[in-house]
């Protein structure tokens, strides 16, 4: 058995409210509900043995620091949705996709190489100064783009749920 | 190693790296098992350490990007992702 078995009302709890907070942000997930609860038991045994989400189509290192990009929703979600009308995974698809007026076809990976991934950026980068003219520091969601000036990011991303870590100092 | 073995034709040797918690690696499989044809397979999350990095190192010569799935053909072609009409293509169907 490659998937652990998870009970099905625990699959089903988790299918809801990935929709709902999707649908919430704008999001959508995949319309082929089969293939999107495997999906979610991916989510789950990876959360279940690295301690997160992370992405059922990419192997993760079981260090977050190494996996925060990979962590669902991706940093790479967005981009791809925009060429490809669906998240690598295809967990989530555009509107198209959706409503069966574009097919899906592979997504190239657009996650960088092991040899090249660079090491995460801090929360607070040294040399980056804010503004003079501007009173408080720039958070930019490296998920969905949503942008706050407050001293620090949002635990959770309004917009698209992800926590604090996912946040970049923008400007 | 935790190679699996799937028999069936056999047309050289087709080796699929891949992840358990995938579904595009899942369909992959799927469709070399719907073909018929003789196949091994690997999950290599379910791997660690040293032999993890080794067969990652073995798939990259292969798919630099060390995406999955990759399919690795008679050690002489690849094929990256759940592409069917490709992999219907080289078995022929
Ligand atoms: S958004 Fe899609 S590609 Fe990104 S981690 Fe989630 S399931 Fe994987």
């Amino acid at each position: 058995m490659t998937l652990p078995v998870f009970p099905d009302a625990l699959i089903d709890a988790t299918y809801s409210d990935l929709k709902k907070e999707a649908e919430d942000g704008g999001y959508r997930l995949n319309q082929d509900i089969d293939f999107t609860k495997n999906l979610i038991r991916g989510l789950l045994k990876n959360e279940q043995r690295y301690g997160y989400r992370a992405c059922p189509c990419r192997l993760a290192t079981g260090k977050k620091e190494e996996d925060l990009d990979i962590i669902c929703p991706c940093d790479y979600r967005d981009p791809d949705l925009d060429e490809f009308g669906a998240c690598y995974c295809a967990l989530y698809v555009s509107e198209a996709v959706q409503k069966g007026q574009q097919k899906l076809s592979p997504i190239p990976e657009r996650r960088p190489p092991r040899a090249n991934r660079k090491n995460p950026q801090p929360l607070t980068p040294k040399g980056l100064a804010p503004l003079a003219a501007l009173p408080l520091p720039v958070w930019r969601c490296k998920v969905c783009g949503y942008l706050c000036a407050r001293e620090q990011p949002p635990e959770v991303c309004p917009i698209c749920k992800v926590k604090k870590d996912r946040f970049e100092r923008f400007i | 190693m935790a190679v699996e073995h799937t028999s069936g034709k056999k047309v050289g040797s087709v080796m699929l790296y891949a992840l358990s918690t995938c579904q595009w690696c899942n369909k992959t499989k799927q469709l070399l098992r719907d073909l018929g044809i003789d196949f091994d397979f690997v999950y290599v999350d379910l791997l660690e350490g040293k032999e993890q990095s080794e067969i990652l190192d073995t798939m990259e010569k292969w798919n630099p990007r060390g995406s999955f799935p990759t399919l690795v053909i008679d050690n002489k072609r690849c094929i990256v992702g759940f592409q069917e009409g490709q992999i219907r293509e080289v078995f022929g169907t």
